[in-house]
Protein backbone atom coordinates (compact mmCIF):
# COMPACT_ATOMS: atom_id res chain seq x y z
CA UNK A 1 0.00 0.00 0.00
CA UNK A 2 2.65 2.65 0.84
CA UNK A 3 4.74 1.55 -2.37
CA UNK A 4 1.60 2.00 -4.43
CA UNK A 5 1.60 5.68 -3.03
CA UNK A 6 4.64 6.37 -3.94
CA UNK A 7 4.13 5.49 -7.29
CA UNK A 8 0.97 7.50 -7.55
CA UNK A 9 3.62 10.19 -6.34
CA UNK A 10 5.48 9.40 -8.71
CA UNK A 11 2.85 9.94 -11.76
CA UNK A 12 1.75 12.90 -10.73
CA UNK A 13 4.72 14.29 -11.39
CA UNK A 14 5.32 12.56 -14.75
CA UNK A 15 1.50 14.25 -15.63
CA UNK A 16 2.82 17.54 -14.25
CA UNK A 17 5.72 17.08 -16.89
CA UNK A 18 4.02 16.03 -19.75
CA UNK A 19 1.30 18.47 -20.07
CA UNK A 20 1.97 21.82 -18.05
CA UNK A 21 3.04 24.63 -21.17
CA UNK A 22 5.05 26.70 -18.17
CA UNK A 23 8.71 25.38 -18.43
CA UNK A 24 9.19 26.24 -14.82
CA UNK A 25 6.25 23.82 -13.88
CA UNK A 26 7.88 21.32 -16.56
CA UNK A 27 11.11 21.64 -13.76
CA UNK A 28 8.46 21.37 -10.56
CA UNK A 29 7.24 17.98 -12.46
CA UNK A 30 10.70 16.99 -12.65
CA UNK A 31 11.30 17.55 -8.85
CA UNK A 32 8.06 15.78 -7.35
CA UNK A 33 9.30 12.62 -9.77
CA UNK A 34 12.81 13.04 -8.14
CA UNK A 35 11.30 13.05 -4.54
CA UNK A 36 8.83 10.26 -4.90
CA UNK A 37 11.88 8.08 -6.64
CA UNK A 38 14.23 8.88 -3.18
CA UNK A 39 11.37 8.07 -1.08
CA UNK A 40 10.59 4.60 -2.57
CA UNK A 41 14.13 3.45 -2.17
CA UNK A 42 14.73 3.26 1.58
CA UNK A 43 11.22 1.97 2.19
CA UNK A 44 12.34 -0.93 0.64
CA UNK A 45 15.13 -1.80 3.19
CA UNK A 46 12.91 -0.90 6.43
CA UNK A 47 12.64 -3.56 9.06
CA UNK A 48 9.57 -3.71 11.68
CA UNK A 49 10.81 -1.90 14.63
CA UNK A 50 13.99 -1.66 13.46
CA UNK A 51 17.06 0.81 14.41
CA UNK A 52 19.09 3.29 12.62
CA UNK A 53 21.79 1.44 10.86
CA UNK A 54 24.29 3.36 13.21
CA UNK A 55 26.67 1.76 16.10
CA UNK A 56 27.26 2.60 19.59
CA UNK A 57 29.60 1.87 22.62
CA UNK A 58 27.22 0.04 24.06
CA UNK A 59 25.47 -1.98 21.24
CA UNK A 60 25.95 -5.78 21.03
CA UNK A 61 26.90 -6.75 17.36
CA UNK A 62 24.63 -9.85 17.33
CA UNK A 63 21.60 -7.78 17.79
CA UNK A 64 23.02 -5.14 16.17
CA UNK A 65 22.87 -7.67 12.69
CA UNK A 66 18.86 -8.91 13.53
CA UNK A 67 17.55 -5.07 14.66
CA UNK A 68 19.77 -2.68 11.76
CA UNK A 69 17.65 -1.84 8.67
CA UNK A 70 19.21 -2.46 4.93
CA UNK A 71 21.69 0.13 4.89
CA UNK A 72 22.51 -0.38 1.50
CA UNK A 73 19.63 1.82 -0.25
CA UNK A 74 20.25 4.42 2.34
CA UNK A 75 23.83 4.77 0.89
CA UNK A 76 22.53 4.84 -2.74
CA UNK A 77 19.55 7.29 -2.14
CA UNK A 78 22.33 9.68 -0.54
CA UNK A 79 23.98 10.14 -3.50
CA UNK A 80 20.89 10.18 -5.63
CA UNK A 81 19.66 13.11 -3.74
CA UNK A 82 22.68 15.38 -4.23
CA UNK A 83 22.66 14.60 -7.76
CA UNK A 84 19.08 15.80 -7.90
CA UNK A 85 19.66 19.18 -6.63
CA UNK A 86 22.71 19.39 -9.54
CA UNK A 87 20.50 18.68 -12.15
CA UNK A 88 17.70 20.86 -11.43
CA UNK A 89 20.22 23.68 -10.80
CA UNK A 90 21.16 23.03 -14.33
CA UNK A 91 17.48 22.82 -15.79
CA UNK A 92 16.90 26.15 -13.82
CA UNK A 93 19.93 27.59 -15.46
CA UNK A 94 18.39 26.74 -18.85
CA UNK A 95 14.97 28.43 -17.82
CA UNK A 96 16.52 31.77 -16.90
CA UNK A 97 18.39 31.85 -20.79
CA UNK A 98 14.94 30.80 -22.41
CA UNK A 99 13.71 33.56 -20.75
CA UNK A 100 16.43 35.97 -22.37
CA UNK A 101 16.03 35.17 -25.66
CA UNK A 102 12.12 34.39 -25.58
CA UNK A 103 10.97 36.87 -23.01
CA UNK A 104 8.11 34.51 -21.78
CA UNK A 105 8.28 30.96 -19.84
CA UNK A 106 5.52 29.66 -22.40
CA UNK A 107 6.37 26.69 -24.41
CA UNK A 108 3.84 27.41 -26.80
CA UNK A 109 5.11 30.96 -27.78
CA UNK A 110 8.79 29.72 -28.08
CA UNK A 111 7.69 27.88 -30.84
CA UNK A 112 6.23 30.77 -32.72
CA UNK A 113 9.17 32.94 -31.76
CA UNK A 114 11.64 31.07 -33.14
CA UNK A 115 14.70 33.50 -33.23
CA UNK B 1 21.58 42.89 -5.62
CA UNK B 2 20.69 44.80 -2.85
CA UNK B 3 20.76 44.00 0.70
CA UNK B 4 17.81 43.94 3.66
CA UNK B 5 16.51 45.72 6.09
CA UNK B 6 18.49 46.27 9.48
CA UNK B 7 16.88 43.37 11.69
CA UNK B 8 17.72 40.80 9.16
CA UNK B 9 21.23 42.13 8.57
CA UNK B 10 21.73 41.81 12.27
CA UNK B 11 20.28 38.63 13.29
CA UNK B 12 22.10 37.05 9.97
CA UNK B 13 25.80 38.43 11.08
CA UNK B 14 25.49 36.82 14.32
CA UNK B 15 24.15 33.49 13.13
CA UNK B 16 26.11 32.64 10.04
CA UNK B 17 29.19 31.70 13.05
CA UNK B 18 26.26 28.91 14.17
CA UNK B 19 25.39 27.90 10.99
CA UNK B 20 28.67 27.53 10.03
CA UNK B 21 30.14 25.63 12.65
CA UNK B 22 27.64 23.31 13.03
CA UNK B 23 28.30 22.51 9.10
CA UNK B 24 31.99 21.85 9.94
CA UNK B 25 30.37 19.70 13.15
CA UNK B 26 28.41 17.23 10.98
CA UNK B 27 31.28 16.61 8.29
CA UNK B 28 34.00 16.37 10.98
CA UNK B 29 32.40 13.79 12.96
CA UNK B 30 30.67 11.97 9.81
CA UNK B 31 32.00 8.46 10.40
CA UNK B 32 30.44 8.24 14.12
CA UNK B 33 27.19 10.30 13.77
CA UNK B 34 24.68 10.75 10.88
CA UNK B 35 26.19 13.07 8.35
CA UNK B 36 28.95 13.10 6.45
CA UNK B 37 30.62 15.15 3.76
CA UNK B 38 27.70 16.08 1.91
CA UNK B 39 25.22 17.56 4.32
CA UNK B 40 27.88 19.50 6.05
CA UNK B 41 29.22 20.89 2.44
CA UNK B 42 25.24 21.63 1.97
CA UNK B 43 25.03 23.49 5.42
CA UNK B 44 27.81 25.35 4.78
CA UNK B 45 26.76 26.83 1.33
CA UNK B 46 23.75 28.00 3.39
CA UNK B 47 25.75 29.64 5.62
CA UNK B 48 27.60 31.74 2.99
CA UNK B 49 23.73 32.35 1.11
CA UNK B 50 22.28 33.77 4.14
CA UNK B 51 24.91 36.42 3.93
CA UNK B 52 24.57 36.84 0.07
CA UNK B 53 20.31 37.35 0.79
CA UNK B 54 21.05 39.25 3.79
CA UNK B 55 24.00 41.49 2.61
CA UNK B 56 24.25 42.01 -1.35
CA UNK B 57 26.45 40.41 -3.29
CA UNK B 58 29.24 42.63 -3.22
CA UNK B 59 29.65 42.47 0.34
CA UNK B 60 29.61 38.61 0.15
CA UNK B 61 31.78 38.15 -2.52
CA UNK B 62 34.76 40.70 -0.79
CA UNK B 63 34.23 37.46 1.88
CA UNK B 64 35.00 34.87 -0.14
CA UNK B 65 35.56 35.77 -3.59
CA UNK B 66 34.85 33.57 -6.85
CA UNK B 67 38.30 32.70 -7.39
CA UNK B 68 38.73 31.52 -3.87
CA UNK B 69 35.21 29.30 -4.36
CA UNK B 70 36.51 27.90 -7.67
CA UNK B 71 40.08 27.10 -5.58
CA UNK B 72 38.19 25.34 -2.96
CA UNK B 73 36.56 23.60 -4.91
CA UNK B 74 39.22 22.13 -7.20
CA UNK B 75 41.52 21.57 -4.08
CA UNK B 76 38.13 19.16 -2.43
CA UNK B 77 38.10 17.21 -5.63
CA UNK B 78 41.81 16.96 -5.95
CA UNK B 79 42.55 15.79 -2.31
CA UNK B 80 39.90 13.09 -2.80
CA UNK B 81 41.31 11.64 -6.15
CA UNK B 82 44.77 11.75 -4.32
CA UNK B 83 43.94 10.09 -1.36
CA UNK B 84 42.21 7.26 -3.31
CA UNK B 85 45.45 6.75 -5.66
CA UNK B 86 47.78 6.02 -2.79
CA UNK B 87 45.23 3.22 -2.42
CA UNK B 88 46.85 1.66 -5.12
CA UNK B 89 49.83 1.80 -3.83
CA UNK B 90 49.78 1.20 -0.33
CA UNK B 91 46.62 -0.83 -0.40
CA UNK B 92 47.37 -2.96 -3.96
CA UNK B 93 43.36 -1.66 -5.10
CA UNK B 94 42.01 1.49 -5.82
CA UNK B 95 40.05 2.87 -2.72
CA UNK B 96 41.86 1.01 -0.57
CA UNK B 97 41.38 2.35 3.35
CA UNK B 98 45.04 2.62 3.43
CA UNK B 99 45.24 4.89 6.72
CA UNK B 100 43.33 2.44 8.60
CA UNK B 101 45.43 -0.80 7.30
CA UNK B 102 48.81 1.26 8.70
CA UNK B 103 47.75 3.47 11.23
CA UNK B 104 44.47 1.79 12.87
CA UNK B 105 43.09 4.52 15.56
CA UNK B 106 40.78 3.47 18.35
CA UNK B 107 36.99 2.69 17.83
CA UNK B 108 34.79 5.72 17.99
CA UNK B 109 37.16 7.91 18.51
CA UNK B 110 37.47 11.33 16.24
CA UNK B 111 40.49 10.28 14.42
CA UNK B 112 39.63 6.43 13.40
CA UNK B 113 38.55 5.46 10.63
CA UNK B 114 41.40 6.05 8.36
CA UNK B 115 40.81 8.00 4.77
CA UNK B 116 37.25 8.36 5.82
CA UNK B 117 37.01 12.12 7.08
CA UNK B 118 39.87 12.89 4.78
CA UNK B 119 37.15 11.96 1.89
CA UNK B 120 34.31 13.64 4.25
CA UNK B 121 36.50 16.70 4.34
CA UNK B 122 37.25 17.26 0.48
CA UNK B 123 33.45 16.24 -0.23
CA UNK B 124 32.78 19.13 2.14
CA UNK B 125 34.96 21.53 0.58
CA UNK B 126 33.30 20.49 -3.34
CA UNK B 127 29.75 20.17 -2.23
CA UNK B 128 29.67 23.79 -0.39
CA UNK B 129 32.03 25.96 -2.81
CA UNK B 130 30.27 24.84 -6.03
CA UNK B 131 26.64 25.62 -4.64
CA UNK B 132 27.57 28.54 -3.51
CA UNK B 133 29.18 29.43 -6.82
CA UNK B 134 26.17 28.52 -8.64
CA UNK B 135 23.67 30.68 -6.10
CA UNK B 136 26.01 34.15 -6.93
CA UNK B 137 25.95 33.52 -10.64
CA UNK B 138 22.13 32.53 -10.54
CA UNK B 139 21.10 36.01 -8.80
CA UNK B 140 23.04 38.13 -11.04
CA UNK B 141 20.46 38.25 -13.30
CA UNK B 142 16.70 39.52 -12.74
CA UNK B 143 13.08 40.18 -13.71
CA UNK B 144 12.42 43.58 -13.57
CA UNK B 145 9.14 45.74 -15.06
CA UNK B 146 10.01 47.90 -17.86
CA UNK B 147 7.57 51.65 -17.92
CA UNK B 148 5.67 49.78 -20.70
CA UNK B 149 4.39 46.83 -18.65
CA UNK B 150 6.72 44.24 -20.47
CA UNK B 151 9.58 42.26 -18.26
CA UNK B 152 12.91 42.48 -19.31
CA UNK B 153 15.98 40.81 -17.49
CA UNK B 154 18.76 42.94 -16.46
CA UNK B 155 22.23 42.13 -14.59
CA UNK B 156 22.18 43.80 -11.54
CA UNK B 157 24.95 46.70 -12.71
CA UNK B 158 22.04 47.99 -14.90
CA UNK B 159 19.65 49.17 -12.74
CA UNK B 160 15.82 49.99 -13.93
CA UNK C 1 1.61 -1.18 12.30
CA UNK C 2 2.43 2.35 14.00
CA UNK C 3 5.12 3.47 11.26
CA UNK C 4 2.95 2.12 8.92
CA UNK C 5 0.06 4.48 9.40
CA UNK C 6 2.13 7.50 10.01
CA UNK C 7 4.13 7.18 6.36
CA UNK C 8 0.68 6.58 4.56
CA UNK C 9 -0.71 9.74 6.07
CA UNK C 10 2.51 11.43 5.29
CA UNK C 11 2.14 10.06 1.97
CA UNK C 12 -1.53 11.34 1.33
CA UNK C 13 -0.37 15.24 2.95
CA UNK C 14 2.58 14.76 -0.29
CA UNK C 15 -0.05 13.75 -2.70
CA UNK C 16 -2.13 16.80 -1.93
CA UNK C 17 0.59 18.89 -1.74
CA UNK C 18 2.17 17.74 -5.14
CA UNK C 19 -1.68 17.74 -6.74
CA UNK C 20 -1.21 21.76 -5.52
CA UNK C 21 1.99 22.05 -6.94
CA UNK C 22 0.59 20.84 -10.22
CA UNK C 23 -2.26 22.56 -10.40
CA UNK C 24 -2.17 25.68 -9.43
CA UNK C 25 -2.23 29.13 -11.17
CA UNK C 26 0.43 30.87 -9.42
CA UNK C 27 4.36 30.16 -9.54
CA UNK C 28 5.08 31.19 -6.07
CA UNK C 29 2.45 28.64 -4.42
CA UNK C 30 3.31 25.94 -6.79
CA UNK C 31 7.01 26.04 -6.09
CA UNK C 32 5.72 26.29 -2.00
CA UNK C 33 4.04 23.09 -2.32
CA UNK C 34 7.11 21.73 -3.84
CA UNK C 35 8.71 22.29 -0.66
CA UNK C 36 5.88 21.13 1.30
CA UNK C 37 6.78 17.38 -0.56
CA UNK C 38 10.48 18.21 0.23
CA UNK C 39 9.69 17.93 4.13
CA UNK C 40 7.01 15.54 3.82
CA UNK C 41 9.77 13.09 2.08
CA UNK C 42 12.29 13.73 5.07
CA UNK C 43 10.07 13.49 7.45
CA UNK C 44 8.98 9.51 6.19
CA UNK C 45 13.05 9.27 6.36
CA UNK C 46 13.08 9.96 9.85
CA UNK C 47 10.04 7.22 10.20
CA UNK C 48 11.95 4.42 8.41
CA UNK C 49 15.50 5.11 10.66
CA UNK C 50 17.25 6.83 8.07
CA UNK C 51 18.97 10.25 10.48
CA UNK C 52 21.75 10.19 7.41
CA UNK C 53 19.06 11.20 4.56
CA UNK C 54 17.03 13.49 6.66
CA UNK C 55 19.17 15.85 7.62
CA UNK C 56 20.50 15.69 3.77
CA UNK C 57 17.19 15.83 2.16
CA UNK C 58 16.06 18.94 4.27
CA UNK C 59 19.14 21.16 3.64
CA UNK C 60 19.17 20.11 -0.19
CA UNK C 61 14.99 20.91 -0.29
CA UNK C 62 15.88 24.16 0.98
CA UNK C 63 18.64 25.47 -1.07
CA UNK C 64 16.49 24.01 -3.97
CA UNK C 65 14.18 26.81 -2.51
CA UNK C 66 15.98 29.24 -2.33
CA UNK C 67 17.04 28.68 -6.33
CA UNK C 68 13.82 28.38 -7.74
CA UNK C 69 12.75 31.40 -6.18
CA UNK C 70 15.29 34.18 -6.11
CA UNK C 71 16.74 33.29 -9.94
CA UNK C 72 13.08 32.86 -11.85
CA UNK C 73 10.17 34.70 -10.16
CA UNK C 74 9.99 38.12 -10.90
CA UNK C 75 7.54 40.54 -9.38
CA UNK C 76 4.98 39.71 -11.87
CA UNK C 77 5.89 37.22 -13.73
CA UNK C 78 3.70 35.17 -11.63
CA UNK C 79 0.70 33.91 -13.28
CA UNK C 80 0.25 30.92 -15.68
CA UNK C 81 -2.07 31.83 -18.06
CA UNK C 82 -3.49 30.03 -21.14
CA UNK C 83 -6.37 27.42 -21.64
CA UNK C 84 -6.66 24.12 -21.07
CA UNK C 85 -6.38 21.60 -24.56
CA UNK C 86 -8.36 18.47 -23.54
CA UNK C 87 -7.27 16.10 -26.64
CA UNK C 88 -3.84 16.56 -25.28
CA UNK C 89 -4.70 16.41 -21.27
CA UNK C 90 -6.85 12.77 -22.05
CA UNK C 91 -4.32 11.43 -23.50
CA UNK C 92 -1.70 12.12 -20.62
CA UNK C 93 -4.19 11.26 -18.28
CA UNK C 94 -5.55 8.15 -19.80
CA UNK C 95 -1.09 6.96 -20.14
CA UNK C 96 -0.54 7.61 -16.39
CA UNK C 97 -3.69 5.80 -15.32
CA UNK C 98 -2.62 2.95 -17.65
CA UNK C 99 1.15 3.23 -16.38
CA UNK C 100 -0.51 3.51 -12.58
CA UNK C 101 -2.39 -0.09 -12.94
CA UNK C 102 0.33 -1.89 -14.39
CA UNK C 103 2.88 -0.11 -12.13
CA UNK C 104 0.22 -1.15 -9.07
CA UNK C 105 0.11 -4.25 -11.09
CA UNK C 106 3.83 -5.37 -10.85
CA UNK C 107 4.43 -3.64 -6.63
CA UNK C 108 2.31 -6.95 -5.68
CA UNK C 109 5.53 -9.05 -6.53
CA UNK C 110 7.79 -7.26 -4.01
CA UNK C 111 8.10 -8.13 -0.22
CA UNK C 112 5.56 -6.58 2.47
CA UNK C 113 6.60 -3.56 3.96
CA UNK C 114 8.78 -4.22 7.19
CA UNK C 115 10.06 -7.36 5.98
CA UNK C 116 12.97 -6.74 3.81
CA UNK C 117 15.12 -8.99 1.80
CA UNK C 118 17.97 -9.36 4.57
CA UNK C 119 15.93 -10.69 6.77
CA UNK C 120 14.77 -13.62 4.71
CA UNK C 121 18.39 -14.31 2.41
CA UNK C 122 21.28 -14.65 5.13
CA UNK C 123 24.02 -13.70 2.35
CA UNK C 124 22.99 -10.33 1.52
CA UNK C 125 25.62 -8.02 0.97
CA UNK C 126 24.38 -5.78 3.78
CA UNK C 127 24.59 -8.60 6.75
CA UNK C 128 28.20 -8.48 5.50
CA UNK C 129 28.13 -4.56 5.82
CA UNK C 130 27.02 -4.35 9.03
CA UNK C 131 28.57 -7.34 10.62
CA UNK C 132 32.35 -6.33 9.29
CA UNK C 133 31.71 -2.79 8.69
CA UNK C 134 33.94 -1.79 12.29
CA UNK C 135 35.77 -4.08 12.03
CA UNK C 136 37.35 -3.43 8.48
CA UNK C 137 36.60 -0.04 7.73
CA UNK C 138 37.10 1.47 11.98
CA UNK C 139 33.37 3.51 11.22
CA UNK C 140 30.62 3.20 13.75
CA UNK C 141 28.13 5.17 10.78
CA UNK C 142 27.55 1.79 8.66
CA UNK C 143 26.32 3.96 5.39
CA UNK C 144 29.48 6.42 5.33
CA UNK C 145 31.50 3.44 5.66
CA UNK C 146 29.47 2.02 2.61
CA UNK C 147 29.63 5.19 0.46
CA UNK C 148 33.36 6.15 1.59
CA UNK C 149 34.90 2.84 1.56
CA UNK C 150 32.77 -0.42 0.03
CA UNK C 151 31.15 1.67 -2.67
CA UNK C 152 33.66 4.77 -2.70
CA UNK C 153 33.55 4.19 -6.79
CA UNK C 154 30.21 5.37 -7.14
CA UNK C 155 30.83 8.34 -4.41
CA UNK C 156 33.44 9.22 -7.50
CA UNK C 157 30.90 9.03 -9.92
CA UNK C 158 28.77 11.43 -8.00
CA UNK C 159 31.13 13.87 -7.43
CA UNK C 160 32.33 13.72 -11.28
CA UNK C 161 28.04 14.49 -12.19
CA UNK C 162 28.11 17.65 -9.84
CA UNK C 163 31.21 18.75 -10.90
CA UNK C 164 29.51 18.39 -14.59
CA UNK C 165 26.33 19.82 -13.65
CA UNK C 166 27.46 22.85 -11.97
CA UNK C 167 30.10 23.47 -14.94
CA UNK C 168 27.15 23.07 -17.05
CA UNK C 169 25.09 25.51 -15.31
CA UNK C 170 28.16 28.09 -14.92
CA UNK C 171 28.73 27.84 -18.72
CA UNK C 172 24.75 28.35 -19.79
CA UNK C 173 24.76 31.37 -17.42
CA UNK C 174 28.40 33.13 -18.38
CA UNK C 175 28.11 33.84 -21.98
CA UNK C 176 25.06 36.27 -21.46
CA UNK C 177 26.65 38.15 -18.44
CA UNK C 178 29.74 38.32 -20.67
CA UNK C 179 28.24 39.91 -23.94
CA UNK C 180 26.50 42.47 -21.45
CA UNK C 181 29.61 43.65 -20.11
CA UNK C 182 31.48 44.41 -23.88
CA UNK C 183 28.05 46.59 -24.88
Amino acid sequence: MVYALCFVLFMIGLYCALTKKNVIKIVIGLGIMEYAVNLFLPLLGYRKNGTAPIMDRATDPLEFLATAVDPLPQALVLTSIVIGLGVTAMAIAICIRLYEKYGTYDITEMRRLRG
Amino acid sequence: MKGMTVIVRTIARWVKVFIFLYGCLITITGHLTPGGGFAGGVIIAASFILITLAYGKELALRQLPLRAAAGLDSVGALIFLVVALFGIGFGGIFFANWIQRRFPGGSFHLLSSGAIPVYNIAICLKVGASLFITFVIMSVLRIVVQKDGSFRMVQDEEEE
Amino acid sequence: MGTEISILVLLVFMIVAALIAAETRSLLSSVISLGAVGVGVSIAFLFVAAPDLAIVQVSVEVLLLLFFVRSTIGREVEHVKGRIRWPGLLLAILLCAGVLAFGVYALRSLPPFGSPVISAVKEAPSNLYLEKSLKETGAPNVVAGIILDYRGYDTLGEATVLFASILGALAILRGRAKRRKEK
